[in-house]
Protein backbone atom coordinates (compact mmCIF):
# COMPACT_ATOMS: atom_id res chain seq x y z
CA UNK A 1 0.00 0.00 0.00
CA UNK A 2 2.23 2.61 -0.91
CA UNK A 3 -0.01 5.57 -0.72
CA UNK A 4 -0.63 4.67 2.83
CA UNK A 5 3.03 4.56 3.53
CA UNK A 6 3.48 8.12 2.13
CA UNK A 7 0.67 9.38 4.00
CA UNK A 8 2.24 7.98 7.23
CA UNK A 9 5.43 9.48 6.13
CA UNK A 10 3.78 13.04 6.02
CA UNK A 11 2.11 12.60 9.02
CA UNK A 12 4.96 11.58 11.09
CA UNK A 13 7.64 13.86 9.15
CA UNK A 14 6.84 16.95 10.56
CA UNK A 15 6.87 17.62 14.49
CA UNK A 16 3.66 16.88 15.98
CA UNK A 17 1.96 19.96 16.38
CA UNK A 18 -2.22 19.77 17.76
CA UNK A 19 -3.30 20.16 14.09
CA UNK A 20 -0.96 16.85 12.95
CA UNK A 21 -2.26 15.26 15.70
CA UNK A 22 -5.45 15.79 14.75
CA UNK A 23 -4.86 15.04 11.21
CA UNK A 24 -3.44 11.43 12.38
CA UNK A 25 -6.29 11.36 14.44
CA UNK A 26 -8.64 11.55 11.44
CA UNK A 27 -6.62 9.47 8.93
CA UNK A 28 -6.21 6.33 11.27
CA UNK A 29 -9.49 6.88 12.33
CA UNK A 30 -10.83 7.12 8.56
CA UNK A 31 -8.64 4.00 7.64
CA UNK A 32 -9.89 1.67 10.93
CA UNK A 33 -12.92 0.56 8.86
CA UNK A 34 -12.70 -2.23 6.59
CA UNK A 35 -15.45 -0.40 4.09
CA UNK A 36 -13.75 2.60 4.20
CA UNK A 37 -10.68 1.17 3.77
CA UNK A 38 -12.48 -0.48 0.89
CA UNK A 39 -14.35 3.07 -0.59
CA UNK A 40 -10.65 4.34 -0.66
CA UNK A 41 -9.26 2.10 -2.27
CA UNK A 42 -11.66 1.68 -5.22
CA UNK A 43 -11.53 5.85 -5.05
CA UNK A 44 -7.82 5.20 -6.50
CA UNK A 45 -8.56 2.52 -9.00
CA UNK A 46 -11.42 5.59 -10.55
CA UNK A 47 -14.17 7.69 -9.38
CA UNK A 48 -17.30 6.34 -8.88
CA UNK A 49 -20.76 7.64 -7.93
CA UNK A 50 -22.10 7.58 -4.30
CA UNK A 51 -24.87 5.49 -5.67
CA UNK A 52 -23.27 2.92 -7.95
CA UNK A 53 -20.95 2.35 -4.83
CA UNK A 54 -24.30 1.49 -2.77
CA UNK A 55 -25.10 -1.40 -5.27
CA UNK A 56 -21.75 -2.78 -3.86
CA UNK A 57 -21.96 -2.96 -0.59
CA UNK A 58 -25.47 -4.19 1.69
CA UNK A 59 -25.88 -0.53 3.14
CA UNK A 60 -27.84 1.97 2.58
CA UNK A 61 -27.02 4.75 0.40
CA UNK A 62 -26.90 7.51 3.53
CA UNK A 63 -24.61 4.66 5.25
CA UNK A 64 -22.34 4.98 2.19
CA UNK A 65 -22.38 9.21 2.58
CA UNK A 66 -21.67 8.54 5.99
CA UNK A 67 -18.13 6.77 5.18
CA UNK A 68 -17.42 8.97 2.48
CA UNK A 69 -17.91 11.82 4.63
CA UNK A 70 -14.95 10.13 7.22
CA UNK A 71 -12.94 10.10 4.53
CA UNK A 72 -13.42 13.61 3.24
CA UNK A 73 -12.73 15.14 6.72
CA UNK A 74 -9.30 13.10 6.57
CA UNK A 75 -8.72 14.26 3.14
CA UNK A 76 -7.99 11.17 1.50
CA UNK A 77 -11.26 11.37 -0.89
CA UNK A 78 -12.90 14.56 -2.32
CA UNK A 79 -16.67 14.28 -3.32
CA UNK A 80 -18.12 16.22 -6.24
CA UNK A 81 -21.56 16.78 -7.47
CA UNK A 82 -22.19 16.07 -11.45
CA UNK A 83 -26.05 16.55 -12.41
CA UNK A 84 -27.95 14.30 -9.81
CA UNK A 85 -24.48 12.34 -9.13
CA UNK A 86 -22.28 12.92 -6.00
CA UNK A 87 -18.60 11.56 -7.54
CA UNK A 88 -16.11 10.53 -4.93
CA UNK A 89 -12.15 10.47 -6.00
CA UNK A 90 -8.66 9.95 -3.87
CA UNK A 91 -7.12 13.33 -3.36
CA UNK A 92 -4.17 11.89 -4.69
CA UNK A 93 -0.60 13.19 -5.45
CA UNK A 94 -1.05 13.85 -9.32
CA UNK A 95 -3.98 16.27 -7.96
CA UNK A 96 -2.02 18.11 -5.12
CA UNK A 97 0.38 18.59 -8.21
CA UNK A 98 -2.05 20.22 -10.23
CA UNK A 99 -3.44 22.35 -7.69
CA UNK A 100 -0.02 23.44 -6.94
CA UNK A 101 1.10 24.18 -10.66
CA UNK A 102 -2.50 26.29 -11.14
CA UNK A 103 -1.33 28.38 -7.95
CA UNK A 104 1.60 29.34 -9.77
CA UNK A 105 -0.23 29.70 -13.23
CA UNK A 106 -2.84 32.10 -11.30
CA UNK A 107 -0.20 34.33 -9.58
CA UNK A 108 1.72 34.40 -12.94
CA UNK A 109 -2.14 35.85 -14.75
CA UNK A 110 -3.14 37.85 -11.66
CA UNK A 111 0.41 39.77 -12.52
CA UNK A 112 -0.28 40.01 -15.96
CA UNK A 113 -3.35 41.33 -15.41
CA UNK A 114 -2.24 43.71 -13.32
CA UNK A 115 0.31 45.34 -15.58
CA UNK A 116 -2.05 45.79 -18.13
CA UNK A 117 -3.88 47.16 -16.11
CA UNK A 118 -1.25 49.51 -15.31
CA UNK A 119 -0.44 50.42 -18.84
CA UNK A 120 -4.05 51.40 -19.49
CA UNK A 121 -4.07 53.31 -16.30
CA UNK A 122 -1.05 54.90 -17.46
CA UNK A 123 -1.72 55.87 -20.90
CA UNK A 124 -5.19 57.67 -19.81
CA UNK A 125 -2.87 60.09 -17.68
CA UNK A 126 -0.59 60.59 -20.77
CA UNK A 127 -3.76 61.66 -22.91
CA UNK B 1 -8.42 45.38 -8.47
CA UNK B 2 -8.68 44.73 -11.83
CA UNK B 3 -9.00 40.78 -11.38
CA UNK B 4 -13.02 39.73 -10.79
CA UNK B 5 -12.48 36.06 -11.18
CA UNK B 6 -10.79 33.01 -11.10
CA UNK B 7 -11.95 29.55 -12.00
CA UNK B 8 -10.04 26.65 -12.02
CA UNK B 9 -10.49 22.94 -12.52
CA UNK B 10 -7.15 20.77 -11.32
CA UNK B 11 -8.78 17.89 -13.44
CA UNK B 12 -9.10 19.75 -16.80
CA UNK B 13 -5.85 21.43 -16.03
CA UNK B 14 -7.78 24.83 -16.97
CA UNK B 15 -7.80 27.96 -15.63
CA UNK B 16 -9.85 31.27 -16.49
CA UNK B 17 -9.17 34.41 -15.41
CA UNK B 18 -11.69 37.28 -15.61
CA UNK B 19 -10.91 40.91 -15.36
CA UNK B 20 -12.55 43.93 -15.69
CA UNK B 21 -10.56 47.19 -17.52
CA UNK B 22 -11.65 50.83 -17.80
CA UNK B 23 -10.91 51.52 -21.47
CA UNK B 24 -12.72 50.15 -24.80
CA UNK B 25 -12.48 47.07 -26.26
CA UNK B 26 -9.89 48.55 -28.89
CA UNK B 27 -7.94 49.66 -26.83
CA UNK B 28 -7.69 46.46 -24.53
CA UNK B 29 -7.15 44.30 -27.61
CA UNK B 30 -4.22 46.81 -28.73
CA UNK B 31 -2.43 45.55 -25.49
CA UNK B 32 -2.23 41.86 -27.52
CA UNK B 33 -2.32 43.22 -31.17
CA UNK B 34 0.87 45.52 -30.68
CA UNK B 35 3.71 43.66 -30.11
CA UNK B 36 5.20 46.92 -28.27
CA UNK B 37 2.68 47.34 -26.02
CA UNK B 38 2.42 43.04 -25.29
CA UNK B 39 5.92 43.70 -24.34
CA UNK B 40 5.50 45.49 -21.37
CA UNK B 41 2.95 43.30 -19.96
CA UNK B 42 4.05 39.41 -20.55
CA UNK B 43 7.09 39.19 -19.30
CA UNK B 44 7.83 40.06 -15.23
CA UNK B 45 10.33 42.92 -15.00
CA UNK B 46 12.91 40.10 -14.10
CA UNK B 47 12.19 38.37 -17.70
CA UNK B 48 11.38 40.53 -19.95
CA UNK B 49 9.98 39.74 -23.07
CA UNK B 50 10.71 40.93 -26.71
CA UNK B 51 8.10 40.19 -29.36
CA UNK B 52 10.30 39.13 -32.36
CA UNK B 53 7.58 37.80 -34.90
CA UNK B 54 3.93 38.96 -33.98
CA UNK B 55 1.24 37.82 -36.70
CA UNK B 56 -2.27 37.79 -35.34
CA UNK B 57 -4.09 36.22 -38.27
CA UNK B 58 -5.45 32.86 -38.78
CA UNK B 59 -2.50 30.38 -39.04
CA UNK B 60 -0.38 33.33 -38.39
CA UNK B 61 2.79 32.99 -36.08
CA UNK B 62 4.15 35.02 -33.03
CA UNK B 63 8.06 33.93 -31.85
CA UNK B 64 9.34 35.54 -28.44
CA UNK B 65 11.63 35.12 -26.08
CA UNK B 66 12.23 36.50 -22.14
CA UNK B 67 15.56 37.60 -21.10
CA UNK B 68 16.80 36.51 -17.59
CA UNK B 69 18.76 38.68 -15.43
CA UNK B 70 21.89 36.79 -15.89
CA UNK B 71 21.16 36.74 -19.65
CA UNK B 72 19.53 33.63 -19.81
CA UNK B 73 16.71 33.08 -22.72
CA UNK B 74 13.27 31.40 -22.74
CA UNK B 75 11.83 31.29 -25.97
CA UNK B 76 8.38 30.59 -26.53
CA UNK B 77 5.85 30.48 -29.55
CA UNK B 78 2.31 31.07 -30.67
CA UNK B 79 0.36 29.53 -33.39
CA UNK B 80 -2.64 31.54 -33.93
CA UNK B 81 -6.11 29.89 -34.57
CA UNK B 82 -9.13 32.11 -34.62
CA UNK B 83 -8.43 35.97 -34.39
CA UNK B 84 -11.83 38.02 -34.35
CA UNK B 85 -10.68 41.78 -33.53
CA UNK B 86 -11.71 43.25 -30.78
CA UNK B 87 -13.33 40.13 -29.14
CA UNK B 88 -11.60 37.18 -29.33
CA UNK B 89 -8.33 35.26 -29.79
CA UNK B 90 -7.36 31.97 -29.64
CA UNK B 91 -3.66 30.72 -29.87
CA UNK B 92 -1.56 27.56 -28.75
CA UNK B 93 0.97 28.77 -27.24
CA UNK B 94 4.11 26.19 -26.82
CA UNK B 95 7.69 27.15 -25.38
CA UNK B 96 10.34 26.12 -27.51
CA UNK B 97 14.09 25.58 -27.71
CA UNK B 98 16.40 28.42 -29.14
CA UNK B 99 15.81 27.04 -32.35
CA UNK B 100 12.24 27.48 -32.25
CA UNK B 101 11.45 23.77 -31.48
CA UNK B 102 8.60 22.85 -29.17
CA UNK B 103 10.11 21.30 -25.45
CA UNK B 104 8.54 18.16 -24.35
CA UNK B 105 4.68 18.62 -23.31
CA UNK B 106 1.90 20.07 -25.62
CA UNK B 107 1.11 23.90 -25.81
CA UNK B 108 -1.28 25.48 -23.74
CA UNK B 109 -4.24 26.65 -25.70
CA UNK B 110 -5.19 30.20 -25.11
CA UNK B 111 -8.40 31.47 -25.63
CA UNK B 112 -8.96 35.14 -24.79
CA UNK B 113 -12.26 37.08 -24.77
CA UNK B 114 -12.43 40.95 -24.37
CA UNK B 115 -16.31 42.22 -24.12
CA UNK B 116 -16.97 46.10 -23.87
CA UNK B 117 -20.19 47.58 -22.24
CA UNK B 118 -20.98 51.07 -21.56
CA UNK B 119 -17.26 51.96 -21.79
CA UNK B 120 -16.06 48.85 -19.28
CA UNK B 121 -14.89 45.96 -20.88
CA UNK B 122 -14.39 42.51 -19.67
CA UNK B 123 -11.46 40.50 -20.32
CA UNK B 124 -11.46 36.37 -19.59
CA UNK B 125 -7.83 34.63 -20.42
CA UNK B 126 -8.69 30.70 -20.25
CA UNK B 127 -5.10 28.64 -20.43
CA UNK B 128 -6.14 24.80 -20.97
CA UNK B 129 -2.99 22.53 -20.71
CA UNK B 130 -3.25 19.28 -22.77
CA UNK B 131 -1.72 17.30 -19.91
CA UNK B 132 0.09 17.97 -16.22
CA UNK B 133 3.49 18.06 -18.03
CA UNK B 134 2.81 20.57 -19.91
CA UNK B 135 1.40 22.65 -17.23
CA UNK B 136 4.14 21.90 -14.91
CA UNK B 137 6.57 22.64 -17.95
CA UNK B 138 4.58 26.11 -18.45
CA UNK B 139 5.12 27.27 -15.06
CA UNK B 140 8.91 25.98 -14.81
CA UNK B 141 10.50 28.55 -16.53
CA UNK B 142 7.68 31.54 -15.04
CA UNK B 143 9.59 30.27 -11.28
CA UNK B 144 12.38 31.79 -12.09
CA UNK B 145 11.10 34.55 -13.06
CA UNK B 146 10.43 35.59 -9.70
CA UNK B 147 6.81 36.76 -8.93
CA UNK B 148 7.75 40.04 -6.53
CA UNK B 149 9.75 41.67 -9.26
CA UNK B 150 6.33 42.67 -10.94
CA UNK B 151 5.54 45.00 -7.96
CA UNK B 152 8.83 46.66 -9.18
CA UNK B 153 7.51 47.01 -12.78
CA UNK B 154 4.03 48.59 -11.66
CA UNK B 155 5.82 51.03 -9.49
CA UNK B 156 8.06 51.88 -12.51
CA UNK B 157 4.64 52.25 -14.56
CA UNK B 158 3.28 54.60 -12.13
CA UNK B 159 6.14 56.79 -12.13
CA UNK B 160 5.85 56.89 -15.78
CA UNK B 161 2.47 58.35 -15.14
CA UNK B 162 3.40 60.56 -13.06
CA UNK B 163 5.95 62.19 -14.69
Amino acid sequence: MPLLLTYNQMVVSKSPSRDDEKAADLLFGALADPTRRDIFRRAHEGRFSVSALAREYPISVAAVQKHVAVLERAELVSKHRVGRESIVRAESDALARAHAALDRLEAVWRDRVGRMDQILETDKGDS
Amino acid sequence: MPVTAVNRDPDALTMTITAELDASADRVWELWSDPRQLERWWGPPSHPATFVDHDLSPGGRTTYFMTGPEGEKFHGRWRVEDVEPPNQLRFADADTDDEGKPNDGGPAEMTVTIAEVDGTTTMSIESRFPDREALERAIEMRMEEGMTEALGQIDGLLAGAGG
